[in-house]
């Protein structure tokens, strides 16, 4: 009996298992997010009565501010990789005053929906899935503002460092994955389906 | 070879833990993160399950024994039909399958644990939780008749019955809470499995090097990412309807029916296919070891897999030919599905070209394997038989389909764990489980198998639906019913002789030593039970079966593999 040949010929380097679970949490995520929109297109246009699609007005800034959000926290990323931490934390901020701004700006849209048009969840089809589909986005955004807060706040604690440059790496994905999700419900909802 | 502990690196002989007080102990498995304690944890949930599902089952074989039958009420009887398909599927199947997956996967990559303890001990929790609360529904679901209520409107549970206003009291959303809740712990522990599996391999664990039971896991991890989720996005669109007064399925006010039925089989179809690959992963390992050969065609057999894998995404609406959709759609669904037969069929052949002209031992895990091979070669056929639509609009929600199913869910899946039990429980706990008690609960559960399930199928053909509650004398049915309802005892008693095998082995079995199967994967490198830690030293492998290299350095299958 001899032991194991040892071949240390062969490189042998594996994929950061913390970029593979989140890619796995974005295809699971992906799937839920599809249903929601496969329900909204499937019911465009089939309500009998009450507000339709053309009370929507496109949230522009909004959509501007939630797309720039991921240059910004792309821009944290680089910095915290040179070991910049000045930089990180300023942009990681300016990260979650854009994601705030989207907050709000969904608030007073669903508060002049509500109030003007009334249009609620159980008005019809349409208040059915659009508060669904936009309302489970915007759940998505405010999970992501708490972990960025989290984030901050141990920052300007300084406990963040260099070596937690691949952490937050991580972290950004799921950040980037909410704002590309926004694209896809922007285009059926605001400009498709109105 | 058995009583030899083999010299991989890091196969130290594992150091006892002292036996601490009962509340000591109890505290360990609570909040043990270790893979292995984990799926110990989780089989034994799933087994606690499978005895609480089998009751139910029993109850539902009793009250259809005869025609004109009353032991249980209607309302009783709907219940337990629903706490048995949801228990199974959801209690039973995916618990014990990653119940394995999480014991066994690190260990056959050489790695120390799961890429993500603590979040596969949230898992597991999540899993446990969600059950308990759905079992709480009988206690505390305040429905329709007055008393505590469990789910009642099939596992499917199809819109509107599920609507408030059918559905008026909280089983519903018991029902729908405890699948998202564990639903949430499925997909955790998907997640896990696949980072563990692509970050934690050990040096010279290639893909094409780990075992096929990796393998499949991977490949099932992946596809519960896209199969879990449907069914919970839809179950939160339910509560919607339920608590917001939303209209997703509300037909009254324009929502269509359709709509759930296509997003539960958008789930159920790739749902079944996760439940029989971790079965087919079992079989994997125990057919080569038993035949005393390398798997035939291992690359087929990825292939096959991933085959499956994706092609079960696009078969949903087999479980719709009656809802009424266009030919164009009933044809397109009946040939994608005729295509999963052709992966399942690769399978097939390359066990039966394992077995050929292997030197076979007919142990009790081989033999369970092969009544798997048996078994779910009729099962596919079945299969094929219900995809071809015009057959179907004539057997649908017959007993013939609850034979297709349960053929696969007990003739295959049922017996693969059994096998796997009796093939890794030497590993987990360091004793034998009785080969004559596995000979006998072969041989039992097998005939009853064959009583009640064959015999479905014939009750099917004469036209007898599923989930009736009674049925007229003289339509041919009666004795054909008794006789379903005595294989079921049978299937019980087997269960039970298999249960005493368990609990007997563990306190009295004979020791097993690190490899009383000469088998070739990493797990049998380490000592019964391994220890915490698994590998002393990061294993390094260079072939797919790593022991055989260690057993026969004079002619080790990296030389031949490529
Ligand atoms: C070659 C493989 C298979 C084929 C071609 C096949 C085909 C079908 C078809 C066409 C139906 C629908 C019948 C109807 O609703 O009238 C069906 C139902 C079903 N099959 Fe299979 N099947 C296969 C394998 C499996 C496997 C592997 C499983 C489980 C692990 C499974 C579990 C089920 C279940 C649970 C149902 C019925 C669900 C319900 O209505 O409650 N099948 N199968
Ligand atoms: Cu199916």
């Amino acid at each position: 009996m001899s032991d194991l040949p040892i071949f240390a010929d062969e490189p042998w380097i594996l994929p950061s298992r913390g970029r593979i679970a989140m890619w796995s949490l974005i295809v699971a995520e992906s799937a839920i997010f599809s249903l929601f929109v496969v329900a909204y297109i499937y019911y465009i246009g089939r309500d009998q009565f009450g507000p339709t699609p053309s009370v929507l007005d496109r949230p522009i800034l909004n959509t501007v501010c939630l797309l720039s959000s991921s240059l910004t926290i792309w821009i944290a990323e680089r910095a915290i990789e040179q070991g910049r931490m000045r930089r990180f934390a300023i942009f990681w901020a300016i990260t979650i005053l854009l994601g705030l701004k989207f907050i709000i700006g969904t608030i007073t849209e669903f508060r002049t929906l509500i109030n003007r048009d009334g249009l609620t969840i159980d008005a019809n089809l349409f208040g059915t899935t659009f508060y669904s589909l936009v309302g489970l986005h915007a759940t998505h955004v405010l999970v992501g503002l708490v972990g960025l807060s989290l984030i901050l706040a141990f920052t300007l604690f300084g406990k963040v460092n260099r070596s937690h440059a691949e952490r937050i790496q991580v972290f950004s994905m799921y950040w980037h994955f909410v704002d590309a999700v926004w694209v896809v419900v922007f285009t059926v909802v605001y400009i498709v389906g109105k | 070879m058995s009583d030899q502990t083999i010299p991989v690196s890091g196969s130290l002989q594992a150091a006892y833990p002292e036996r601490g007080t009962l509340l000591e102990w109890l505290h360990g498995w609570i909040v043990t993160v270790d893979h292995k304690k984990l799926g110990i944890l989780y089989i034994t949930y799933a087994l606690f399950f499978l005895l609480v599902g089998g009751v139910e089952a029993m109850l539902i074989r009793i009250q259809l024994m005869v025609p004109h039958n009353h032991v249980i009420s209607p309302e009783m009887y709907d219940e337990l039909f629903t706490m048995h398909g949801t228990t199974m599927v959801f209690l039973v199947g995916m618990p014990i399958l990653f119940g394995f997956a999480n014991y066994l996967v690190p260990i056959m990559i050489g790695a120390r644990d799961m890429a993500f303890p603590r979040l596969n001990a949230f898992s597991f929790w999540l899993t446990a939780f969600g059950g308990l609360l759905l079992y709480y529904s009988f206690l505390g679901g305040f429905g329709l008749y007055g008393m505590g209520n469990a789910p009642d409107v099939g596992w499917f549970a199809y819109a509107p019955l599920t609507g408030k206003s059918f559905s008026p009291g909280h089983n519903m959303d018991y029902w729908a809470l405890a699948l998202i809740v564990s639903g949430f712990g499925t997909v955790g522990t998907a997640i896990n499995i696949i980072a563990t599996t692509v970050s934690l391999r050990c040096k010279g664990m290639t893909f094409f090097r780990m075992p096929l039971f990796v393998w499949l896991l991977l490949v099932v991890s992946a596809l519960t990412l896209v199969t879990i989720t449907p069914l919970t996005a839809a179950q939160v669109m339910l509560l919607l309807d339920r608590y917001l007064g939303a209209h997703f399925f509300d037909a009254q006010a324009g929502g269509s029916p359709m709509l759930w039925i296509h997003f539960f089989w958008i789930f159920g179809h790739p749902e079944v296919y996760v439940l029989v690959l971790p079965a087919f992963a079992i079989a994997n390992e125990v057919i080569p070891v038993f035949s005393r050969k390398a798997i035939f065609g291992y690359p087929a057999m990825v292939a096959a897999s991933v085959g499956i894998g994706f092609t079960s995404l696009a078969v949903w609406a087999h479980h719709m030919f009656t809802v009424g959709m266009s030919s164009a759609g009933n044809s397109f669904f009946v040939i994608s599905t005729m295509v999963v037969g052709i992966f399942t069929g690769i399978k097939v052949f390359n066990w039966l070209a394992t077995m050929w002209g292997g030197s076979i031992t007919f142990s009790t895990p081989m033999l369970f394997c092969t009544g798997f091979l048996f078994q779910f070669l009729i099962a596919g056929l079945t299969g094929i038989m219900l995809a071809v639509a015009p057959w179907d609009w004539q057997l649908h929600n017959s007993y013939f389909l609850i034979a297709h199913f349960h053929y696969v869910l007990v003739g295959a899946i049922i017996m693969c764990i059994f096998a796997g039990f009796y093939y890794w429980f030497p590993k987990a706990t360091g004793r034998m489980m009785s080969e004559t008690l596995g000979k006998w609960h072969f041989w039992v559960f097998i005939i009853g198998f064959h009583m009640s399930f064959d015999t479905m199928h014939f009750v099917g053909l004469l036209g007898m639906p599923r989930s009736i509650y009674t049925y007229e004398p003289n339509r041919g049915w009666d004795t054909l019913n008794l006789i379903i309802t005595i294989g079921a005892f049978v299937q019980a008693v087997g269960v039970l002789i298999f249960v005493w095998n368990l609990v007997h082995a563990y306190f009295r079995g004979k020791l097993a030593g690190p490899d009383p199967w000469d088998a070739w994967t990493l797990e049998w490198a380490t000592p019964s039970p391994p220890p915490a830690y698994n590998f002393a030293v990061e294993p390094e492998v260079r072939s797919r079966r790593p022991l055989w290299d260690i057993k026969h350095p004079n002619d080790p299958d990296w030389k031949y593999e490529q």
